[in-house]
C-alpha cells in the first residue's frame, strides 16, 4: 500500500489531477455556505452580463441568473449524479459478477450471455432507449447511465471472482462448515471490494461526462434545477451572442473529467508490475552505447571483441550482464561460447551488432572489431547494412523468433531484399533455393506456410536459411538447438557443419552443452558471471580443462554408457550480477579458492590455452 | 475464410434476436399505453380501446412480441405517428446523414489514432511521446458536445472558415464540396475522443509487440526501421487494435448524436432524441433496432477482418 501510494505520487500527472479534483469537490461541498447569489433567481434587466462585471464574477446568463451560483450549483449535482450512478453501477455489477463467477456453471453462463447481449449495443444508444422508457428527467437519466455500466463491472468482476472462487482458502473455508453465502460473504466479497473501488473510481469521470450528455440533450436535469450538462444545453442557443454562459460550465466539465482520468490513469499505473519493473520499455533500433575510451586491438582476426561490457541499467541497479569480454573469430572457424544461463554469453553475441533490448542495454566499454572497424557506436544505417548481410543471427525458438503473421517466403525474401536490390520474382526465387539448400522438402509449398504450421526443427531450417539469405561471412548462433529434441537437434547441428564446410562460414555458437561443442566447435570459450574464465582449442579444454569452473561444468554432462557415476552438481549458485564479489566471481562455490582468489582482478595467464585463475587445475 | 465468415454470419443471429427481444422488453416497460399517447389524454375510452385492439395491445406480450418481430423481418417498423410516416422510411433517410457524419469521423480517428500511437510507441519518452500523451489525455477528456461548440465560435464565429451548422447550404448548396465543408467541424468533433481512445490503445499494444523476439529477428536481418515499426510490428499489434476500432465504430455512431444536435445535422441520432421528446414510441423502437443491428454488422466486419489479418484465427 505504501509502495502504491509512493508510485501515485511520483506520477506528476497523477498528481496534479488529484489537487484539482480535490479542490472541485471541496468547492462543491461548501457551496451552500458560501456567499453566492442564489442560483435560480432570475433578473432579466441583467441578462448576458460579461464575466467581471460588477458583482457578478463569471457574469450572468440568458435570464440573467449569477453564473458563478449555477457553475457551482451545477458542478455540485453533477459530482452527485455521476459519484451515485458509479456507485449503483458498481454495486449492481458487482453482485452480479460475483454470484456469476462464484457459482459458475449454467448460471454464469446464462448471466454472462445476458451481460454480453447488452455489450452488443452502444452504450449511447441503450440509455437513449432508457430515458425514452422512464422519461426525461436526472434521477432516470442517472438510472439509465448506472445500467448501461452495469456489464462493465459485472464481466470484469466475475473475471476477479473466478480466479478467487478456485484458491485454496476457499476449500479451507468450506472445510470448515461455511455455507455458500457465509463464504461468499467472508472470503469472496472482501477481496472483491478494492477491484470494485479502483474500476469504480476510474469510471466515474465516464459516468459524469455520460449524464452530462443527457442533461445537454435535454433529456436529464429539467429546469430550473441544472447540472453542467443542462447548463451547457440550454447555453447553446446563445453561443454566438454570449459564449462565457456555454464557455463557463463546458470548461468545468472539462476539469472534472481530466481531472478524474489522470488521476484513474495513475491508479492504474501504480498497480501495474509490468510498468513498475519498467517491463514495458521498447527496445530502440540499436543498442545504446556509452563509452569513454576506445580499447587498442589486441590482436588479428574477422570480429574481435576487445574489452567488451555491456550492462543493463534498472532503475539505479546495474547489473554487468558482460564484463570485459575479449574474443576472436577468425575466417571459417566455429567457436564455441559456453556457459551457464544468465553467465551473458547471449549479451555477447547480441552485443556484435547492436541487438540488446535498449533501454535497459547499455554498451558502457570494448570494441567489437569486423575487419578491423569498430561496429560500437557506428551510425544507425552501418549497423543496419552489416546486420544480415555480413553477420547474421540464428535464434533459440524459431516459434517466437518468426514473424507470425508473414509467410516463410516472404520472410526469406525480406531479408534479400534488405541487402540486395533484386526485384520480388528473383528474391522469392533465391528464397526457394534456401529452402532447398537447407533441406526443406517442396520448398515451393513451404514457403507459402506460415511459422505455426511447420514443425520445431523445419522452423530452425528457415531460421538458418534465412541467416545465410545474403551469403553472410559469420553466423552467430544463440543455442539454436536448445528448443529442439535431441534427434532433430542433431540433423540441425550435421547441416551447420555441412554449410560452414560449404560456404566458409565462420561461426560464434552459444550454447549451454559441452556435447554440441565437442561436436562442432574447433575452439571454445567458457563464460562466468560476464567474464571468459578459460579459452583454448575444444579438444584440450575437454581433455585438461585448467579452470575449476570448467572441470565441474564438464563433470555435469552425464555420458552415455559410461554406467553409474556420482553427477557432480555444483553446489551453490552464480552470483547476481547486480552485486558481483570483489575478485574472481567463482571464488565462494571453488574448493580451490584462498583468500588471495577474494580480492582484486585475476588476469588471464597462457596463449593458446587461456586461463583466468590463480590456481589452474592440473597445478598445484 | 468462407466458412469463418458463414460462422460468424450465424452466430450473429441469437444476438440479434436478444438485441429485439431486449428493445421490445424495454419499449413494454413504458408507463400508460400508446393508444392514449397517440390519441391524447381527451379521447374517449371506446376510441382508446379500439385503437389498442387495432395496434394489437390486448394480446398477450409474446404474441406482439413474435408479430412485431415478424413485421420488423418484412422491413415494417410500424409508423411514426408524430411524422405520420413509416419508420423504415424516416430511420433509412436520416441514417445516411449519420452514416456520412460517422463514417468519416472513424476514418479519420482510426488513421490519425494508429499513427499517434505507432508515433508515440517508437519514441517512448521521447518529445513526440509526451506531446502526444498530453494530448490524448485532453482528447479523451472533452465532451464531443463541448468541443462542437468550442470548433463553432473559433472556426465559424472568428475565422468563418466554416459554417455553422447543417448538412447543405440552404441556397445552391448539394454538392460533394459543400457536404465537405459542412462535414469538417462535426467529423472532427466526433472523431477526437475516439482518436486519444485508439491512439492510447494503439501505443500499448505497440510497446507490448515491439519486445518480442521476431522484431529482434528483423533487426538483425537488417529489415530498416521503419520498415520494423510500421511493417512488423504495427501488423501484429493491429490484431489487439482491431476489436477496439470495432467498438469506436459502435461509440462514433452512437455518440453522433451529441454531434448532430450541436450542428443540427440531420441524422439518426437527433431523430431519437426528437422522439423520445415527443414521446413517439415506434420511431425510437425502430431507430434503436436499426442501429444496433448495424451494430452487430460492424463487429462481424471487425471479426472477419481480424481473421484476414491473423491465420492462427482462421480455423
Amino acid at each position: 500500500m505504501r509502495l502504491f501510494l509512493r508510485l501515485l505520487l511520483r506520477n506528476r500527472l497523477a498528481g496534479f489531477g488529484a489537487v484539482v479534483l480535490a479542490a472541485i469537490v471541496v468547492l462543491a461541498l461548501v457551496t451552500p455556505l458560501l456567499p453566492l447569489h442564489p442560483p435560480n433567481a432570475t433578473n432579466t434587466a441583467d441578462r448576458f452580463l460579461r464575466p467581471l462585471s460588477g458583482a457578478h464574477l463569471l457574469g450572468t446568463d440568458h435570464l440573467g441568473r449569477d453564473l458563478l451560483s449555477r457553475l457551482l450549483w451545477g458542478t455540485r449535482l453533477s459530482l452527485a449524479v455521476g459519484f451515485a450512478a458509479a456507485v449503483t453501477a458498481g454495486l449492481a455489477g458487482a453482485a452480479i459478477g460475483v454470484v456469476a463467477g462464484f457459482f459458475g456453471g449454467r448460471t454464469d453462463n446464462l448471466t454472462m450471455r445476458g451481460i454480453d447481449m447488452l455489450m452488443a449495443f452502444p452504450y449511447i444508444l441503450l440509455a437513449l432507449a432508457i430515458v425514452a422508457v422512464l422519461g426525461p428527467g436526472l434521477m432516470n437519466a442517472l438510472i439509465a447511465v448506472a445500467v448501461v455500466n452495469i456489464p462493465f463491472f459485472a464481466r470484469n468482476i466475475r473475471g476477479v471472482t473466478v480466479g478467487i472462487a478456485h484458491r485454496e482458502f476457499i476449500d479451507a473455508a468450506r472445510l470448515s462448515g461455511l455455507g455458500n453465502a457465509g463464504i461468499l460473504w467472508s472470503e469472496v466479497v472482501p477481496n472483491v471490494v478494492p477491484v470494485v473501488v479502483i474500476a469504480m473510481s476510474t469510471t466515474i469521470g465516464w459516468m459524469i461526462l455520460e449524464t452530462a450528455g443527457l442533461s445537454f440533450l435535454g433529456l436529464g436535469s429539467q429546469p430550473p434545477q441544472a447540472d453542467l450538462g443542462s447548463m451547457l444545453g440550454e447555453a447553446r442557443a446563445a453561443l454566438i451572442t454570449a459564449p462565457h454562459t456555454s464557455v463557463v460550465p463546458g470548461v468545468m466539465i472539462l476539469l472534472i473529467v481530466m481531472s478524474v482520468n489522470l488521476l484513474g490513469d495513475g491508479i492504474r499505473d501504480a498497480l501495474d508490475p509490468r510498468l513498475r519493473s519498467g517491463a514495458l520499455a521498447r527496445p530502440m533500433a540499436a543498442t545504446r552505447v556509452a563509452r569513454r575510451s576506445v580499447p587498442p586491438p589486441s590482436g588479428e582476426g574477422l570480429l574481435r571483441l576487445d574489452g567488451l561490457e555491456t550492462q543493463f541499467h534498472v532503475g539505479s541497479r546495474i547489473f554487468r550482464a558482460v564484463n570485459g569480454v575479449s574474443l576472436a573469430l577468425n575466417p571459417g572457424e566455429c567457436l564455441g561460447l559456453i556457459g551457464e544461463s544468465g553467465s551473458g554469453k547471449s549479451v555477447t553475441a547480441m552485443s556484435v551488432m547492436g541487438l540488446v533490448a535498449s533501454p535497459p542495454g547499455v554498451i558502457t566499454a570494448g570494441a567489437v572489431r569486423l575487419q578491423g572497424r569498430d561496429l560500437i557506436g557506428a551510425p544507425y544505417e552501418v549497423l543496419r547494412g552489416l546486420r544480415g548481410s555480413k553477420v547474421a543471427y540464428v535464434f533459440q525458438d524459431p516459434l517466437s523468433t518468426l514473424h507470425p503473421l508473414y509467410r516463410i517466403g516472404d520472410q526469406l525474401a525480406e531479408a534479400i531484399r534488405a541487402h540486395a536490390p533484386v526485384g520480388r520474382a528473383e528474391a522469392r526465387a533465391r528464397a526457394l533455393r534456401l529452402l532447398h539448400d537447407v533441406r526443406i522438402p517442396n520448398p515451393g509449398d513451404r514457403a507459402d506456410a506460415f511459422p505455426h504450421e511447420l514443425s520445431g526443427g523445419m522452423r530452425q531450417r528457415v531460421g538458418i536459411a534465412m541467416a545465410l539469405a545474403n551469403d553472410p561471412d559469420i553466423i552467430i548462433a544463440d543455442e539454436p538447438t536448445t528448443a529442439l529434441d535431441v534427434t532433430v537437434q542433431a540433423q540441425v547441428l550435421a547441416l551447420l557443419d555441412d554449410l560452414r564446410g560449404s560456404r566458409g562460414l565462420a561461426i560464434l555458437f552459444i550454447t549451454h552443452d559441452f556435447g554440441v561443442v565437442s561436436q562442432l566447435c574447433d575452439r571454445v570459450a567458457v563464460m562466468y558471471a560476464g567474464q571468459v574464465v578459460e579459452e583454448g582449442p575444444t579438444a584440450e579444454v575437454l581433455a585438461a580443462p585448467a579452470h575449476p569452473y570448467t572441470r565441474r561444468l564438464i563433470a555435469c554432462v552425464p555420458e552415455l554408457g559410461a554406467g553409474r557415476r556420482a553427477l557432480a552438481a555444483i553446489p551453490g549458485l552464480p552470483p547476481a550480477v547486480d552485486d558481483l564479489p570483489p575478485g574472481c566471481a567463482f571464488a565462494p562455490r571453488c574448493d580451490r579458492a584462498t583468500d588471495a582468489c577474494q580480492s582484486g582482478e585475476v588476469a588471464v595467464s597462457g596463449s593458446l590455452h587461456k586461463v583466468r585463475c590463480h590456481h589452474p587445475e592440473g597445478r598445484p | 475464410m468462407g466458412g469463418y465468415i458463414l460462422k460468424r454470419l450465424v452466430s450473429a443471429v441469437p444476438v440479434l434476436l436478444g438485441i429485439s427481444l431486449i428493445v421490445f422488453v424495454i419499449m413494454a416497460m413504458i408507463p400508460g399505453d400508446p393508444a392514449t399517447a397517440i390519441l391524447g389524454s381527451y379521447a374517449t375510452p371506446e376510441n382508446v380501446e379500439r385503437l389498442n385492439r387495432y395496434l394489437g395491445l390486448d394480446r398477450p406480450l409474446w404474441q406482439q412480441y413474435l408479430t412485431w418481430l415478424g413485421n420488423l423481418l418484412q422491413g415494417d417498423l410500424g409508423r411514426s405517428f408524430a411524422l405520420n410516416r413509416p419508420v423504415l422510411d424516416e430511420v433509412l433517410e436520416r441514417f445516411s446523414a449519420t452514416l456520412i457524419l460517422a463514417g468519416t469521423a472513424f476514418v479519420l480517428c482510426a488513421l490519425a489514432g494508429i499513427v499517434a500511437g505507432v508515433v508515440s510507441a517508437a519514441r517512448q519518452y521521447g518529445l513526440a511521446d509526451k506531446a502526444i500523451t498530453f494530448a490524448v489525455i485532453l482528447g479523451i477528456s472533452v465532451p464531443s458536445f463541448f468541443l462542437g461548440m468550442m470548433l463553432i465560435l473559433l472556426f465559424a464565429v472568428q475565422l468563418r472558415w466554416f459554417p455553422v451548422s447543417g448538412m447543405y447550404a440552404v441556397w445552391g448548396g448539394g454538392g460533394p464540396g459543400d457536404l465537405l465543408h459542412h462535414l469538417a467541424m462535426p467529423a472532427l468533433a466526433l472523431s477526437l475522443v475516439a482518436t486519444g481512445v485508439i491512439a492510447r490503445l494503439t501505443r500499448g499494444a505497440m510497446l507490448e509487440v515491439l519486445r518480442q523476439d521476431f522484431i529482434r529477428t528483423a533487426r538483425a536481418k537488417g529489415v530498416p526501421e521503419r520498415r520494423v515499426i510500421w511493417g512488423h510490428a504495427l501488423r501484429v499489434a493491429m490484431v489487439s487494435v482491431i476489436p477496439v476500432l470495432g467498438i469506436q465504430a459502435g461509440f462514433v455512431l452512437s455518440g453522433a448524436v451529441y454531434v448532430e444536435m450541436v450542428f443540427q445535422w440531420p441524422g439518426v441520432g437527433r431523430m431519437l432524441v426528437e422522439a423520445i421528446l415527443k414521446r413517439d414510441i415506434l420511431l425510437v423502437q425502430g431507430g434503436v433496432v436499426f442501429i444496433a443491428a448495424c451494430y452487430v454488422a460492424f463487429n462481424i466486419a471487425v471479426d472477419v477482418a481480424q481473421g484476414l489479418l491473423d491465420p492462427r484465427i482462421r480455423t
